[in-house]
């Protein structure tokens, strides 16, 4: 029987445990729930948990195992002078008794002895299922059974049930950093692998980049530069002008919003400022990329001054539009935890209200609001769609808003898309980069997060 | 004259007070809420306060005195620091409050449209029930509001208004070597003593307390009583408690509140031995609140 079948079946069986479980502890205790260590929904949960969950175990085992095991038998039972072959196509041959047992497209006419090993093949897997089938609905009945016959007055279910669901929760957010370990150890083996092509002092410090290279021999072609310092500046550009934007407005459409703002402009505003944080930033792109940049051509040259028509200005004006939502909502948020004890102290000194915001509230709030900010910055330096349609590709070196400059994110973009070898430095070097950036990102966010909880209890 | 009416008509049909009819104004309250005009430092005048559709204060008169300690007392949610909010237009932050009738503090109308929150509230200070120092020093906290005044022309005269208004409160010897550090660092007790400093430090002519001692143990609290008590020489005080032993060991005159009407206000010795009204007896002698 399929797995998801199977998966029910078992479900079933527990849920049918579970009420079993609570009908006994109800009949252990006569009754009496009060005599019952835990209330019998613990009972009842716990007959379900040994029910499932090492039947679930076995399920998963076996799956992991099921196509080593049959091939491996498969194999061997195929005819010597046709193993006898190499391990790559050896490989290819598994592979076409497979689809020829699924019924899928297959390399090759079949000869007999592959149609033998596919029946084979199908044969096994069918036994397979059945067995996993009749195991697992073994084990769960065992299960159930033995932690069903345990219920009985004294029986502490409620802990084991708890510690379980503990275990749970453990392992899901271990699962979070588990991920995040697996990204940054990939990322750093292919960037260590980079820096074996190009030395880290030529990488960090490095004035142009120019990552083409010739990837035959004889191509001929530029031998590659792979200076980030370019690409940095751009990123340290970009982010700042939208920053500059970013900051001040959402800052001050927080403090507006949390004490000047009646209830109804409040219940109007927020919603719509949302939806300004909901737009894709690949909408901000094109916007930036076809309003905003040739409006600021047209009013550069209007005024006598070269701006070009992909520009840091355009990209950081519309990056900071789109960070506003995020500073304002990060910075609201802090406002409002300001208790209202500061407020009234100030208030019933006589303050008026800029001076009780600027003097009072405002330095209250001030940590959580830097590390609002900080958490602002790392996403304008990891944002790549505004900039990829509005800054252009061209890493200049340069401090002029008015330019085509590239950031980082965009430069791994490009080196990565297309086909690519992956192992030439050229796409190599979108792992040092994002290694750069991710570090980046990491202290900010770690300097951001320290601010934050530092002074956090200060008003308490 | 009108008022003296009422008050015997009040007196003389004690069944109008029991629970079933309590939420029945209570026109006016038994004893005089009322001072002779050269005692009184403000008066109120039915005074009414709405919170939205709520109708929170029904109609309170209430003299405060110079230079006396008056407190309020009734049970939880009878508007009592709604009442004292009123005085200095506190209420004025909260959204949905109305007030109405009138406040006068030396014969000014506080709610007047051309009067200024700003200078009133200098004039009549307030101090709340949790202690609430600024995240700022010590010295920052007293010289916040002589700052926003400009009552400091320059830095001596601000130090010597920070180190007067420590010492009237009390906490000059605990923190002269420390100014400098955040006054969040003090203990609840001094915490609270900072609060009554930065609200003396503009020299108010009237403090208003909303139960200042709720949060602090039997000391703290014994040291803030004996300051209210050396602070009347100087200002006028009106305190909301819960605690009767602290009413009747700070104020001169007590008044009680139940569910938004001034029920009883008279000398606080008359209050406590000989209350006239049943409420105030009930209340008193801890039979409800
Ligand atoms: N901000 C507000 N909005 C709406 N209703 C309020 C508000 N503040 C107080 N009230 C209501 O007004 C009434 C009086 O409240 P108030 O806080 O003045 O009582 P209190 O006498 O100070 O009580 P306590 O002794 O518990 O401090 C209560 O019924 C309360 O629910
Ligand atoms: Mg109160």
């Amino acid at each position: 029987m399929p797995t998801s079948t199977l998966i029910i079946l078992l479900l079933a069986v527990s849920s049918a445990l579970y009420y079993f479980g609570r009908q006994r502890s109800l009949a252990v205790a006569g009754g009496e729930i009060r005599k019952l260590h835990s209330l019998p929904s613990y009972y009842g949960y716990y007959a379900a948990l040994w029910c499932l969950l090492p039947a679930l175990a076995v399920l998963l085992l076996w799956n992991g195992f099921e196509s080593k095991v049959i091939t491996t038998l498969v194999v061997n039972g195929l005819p010597a002078e046709v193993r006898n072959v190499d391990d790559a196509r050896l490989g290819l041959m598994i592979n076409d008794i497979r689809n020829l047992a699924t019924g899928g497209v297959v390399s090759a006419r079949p000869d007999p002895a592959m149609q033998t090993a596919a029946s084979h093949y199908q044969d096994l897997q069918n036994i397979s299922r059945a067995a996993l089938a009749v195991v697992a609905l073994v084990i769960a009945s065992i299960g159930g059974f033995l932690a069903w016959r345990k219920i009985a007055t004294g029986h502490r279910a409620r802990n084991k049930v708890e510690s379980i669901v503990k275990g749970f929760l453990l392992s899901s957010s271990t699962l979070a950093i588990f991920t995040t370990l697996g990204i940054v150890l990939s990322v750093l083996f292919e960037a260590i692998r980079f820096f074996q092509h190009v030395s880290i002092t030529d990488f960090l410090f490095g004035l142009s980049w120019s990552p083409q290279m010739a990837i035959r021999a004889d191509q001929v072609g530029s031998s590659g530069a792979f200076g980030a310092i370019p690409l940095f500046v751009g990123t340290m550009l970009i982010s700042f002008i939208a920053m500059m934007v970013a900051a001040p407005i959402g800052l001050m459409a927080a403090i507006y919003l949390s004490e000047y703002a009646s209830r109804r402009v409040r219940a109007i505003v927020k919603p719509v400022m949302e939806i300004l944080a909901g737009i894709p930033t690949v909408v901000y792109g094109f916007f930036a990329a076809l309003t905003v940049a040739p409006f600021l051509r047209d009013t550069g040259s209007m005024i006598g001054l070269d701006v070009s028509s992909e520009s840091a200005l355009a990209a950081g004006l519309v990056m900071g539009i789109m960070i506003i939502p995020f500073v304002s909502s990060l910075s609201d948020d802090v406002i409002n935890a300001v208790p209202q004890a500061m407020r009234d102290g100030a208030y019933g000194l006589g303050a008026t209200r800029s001076e009780t915001i600027r003097q009072v509230i405002i330095p209250a709030a001030l940590p959580g609001i830097v590390g609002g900010m900080l958490l602002a910055v790392s996403r304008a330096i990891g944002e790549t769609m505004i900039v990829v349609m509005a800054a252009g590709l061209s890493a200049n070196l340069t401090a002029n808003p008015l330019e085509a400059v590239t950031t980082v994110t965009v430069q791994i973009v490009t080196l990565l898309v297309g086909d690519q070898e992956f192992d030439s430095p050229k796409t190599l070097a979108a792992f040092a980069l994002g290694l750069s950036l991710f570090v980046t990102t990491l202290i900010l966010n770690i300097v951001a997060l320290h601010v934050v909880r530092k002074y956090r209890e200060q008003y308490e | 004259m009108d008022i003296a009416m009422n008050t015997t008509e009040a007196l003389m049909s004690p069944d109008s007070t029991d629970a079933t009819s309590v939420h029945k104004p209570v026109r006016d309250a038994v004893g005089s809420p009322l001072l002779d005009a050269t005692d009184a430092r403000m008066t109120c005048r039915n005074v009414n306060v709405y919170y939205g559709e709520k109708h929170a204060i029904h109609d309170v008169s209430l003299d405060i005195g110079k230079n006396e300690v008056i407190a309020m007392i009734g049970p939880s949610g009878c508007g009592k620091s709604t009442f004292l909010r009123c005085l200095n237009r506190m209420n004025d932050t909260i959204e949905g409050c109305r007030v109405s009738g009138q406040i006068q503090i030396d014969d000014q109308d506080i709610y007047d449209k051309s009067i200024d929150v700003v200078p009133l509230r200098a004039q009549v200070g307030m101090v709340f029930q949790k202690p609430n120092p600024f995240p700022k020093s010590i010295f920052d906290n007293v010289a916040y509001g002589p700052r926003i005044h400009g009552l400091a022309g320059n830095r001596t005269d601000l130090d010597e208004i920070v180190e007067t208004s420590l010492q009237k409160a009390g906490l000059w010897e605990e923190v002269k070597d420390r100014l400098d550090q955040p006054g969040t660092g003090l203990s609840g007790g001094q915490q609270q003593r900072l609060c009554i400093a930065r609200a003396i430090a503009v020299s108010p002519e009237v403090i208003l307390m909303d139960e200042p001692c709720s949060a602090l143990d039997p000391i703290a609290t014994a040291r803030i009583e004996e300051l209210i008590d050396e602070l009347r020489s100087n200002f006028t005080i009106a305190i909301v408690t819960h605690s009767m032993q602290q009413a009747a060991r700070v104020s001169q005159r007590t008044a009680y509140f139940h569910l938004g009407d001034l029920i009883e206000v008279g000398a606080t010795e008359q209050i406590f031995t000989n209350p006239t009204h049943k409420l105030t007896e009930d209340y008193i002698t801890g039979r409800f609140g």
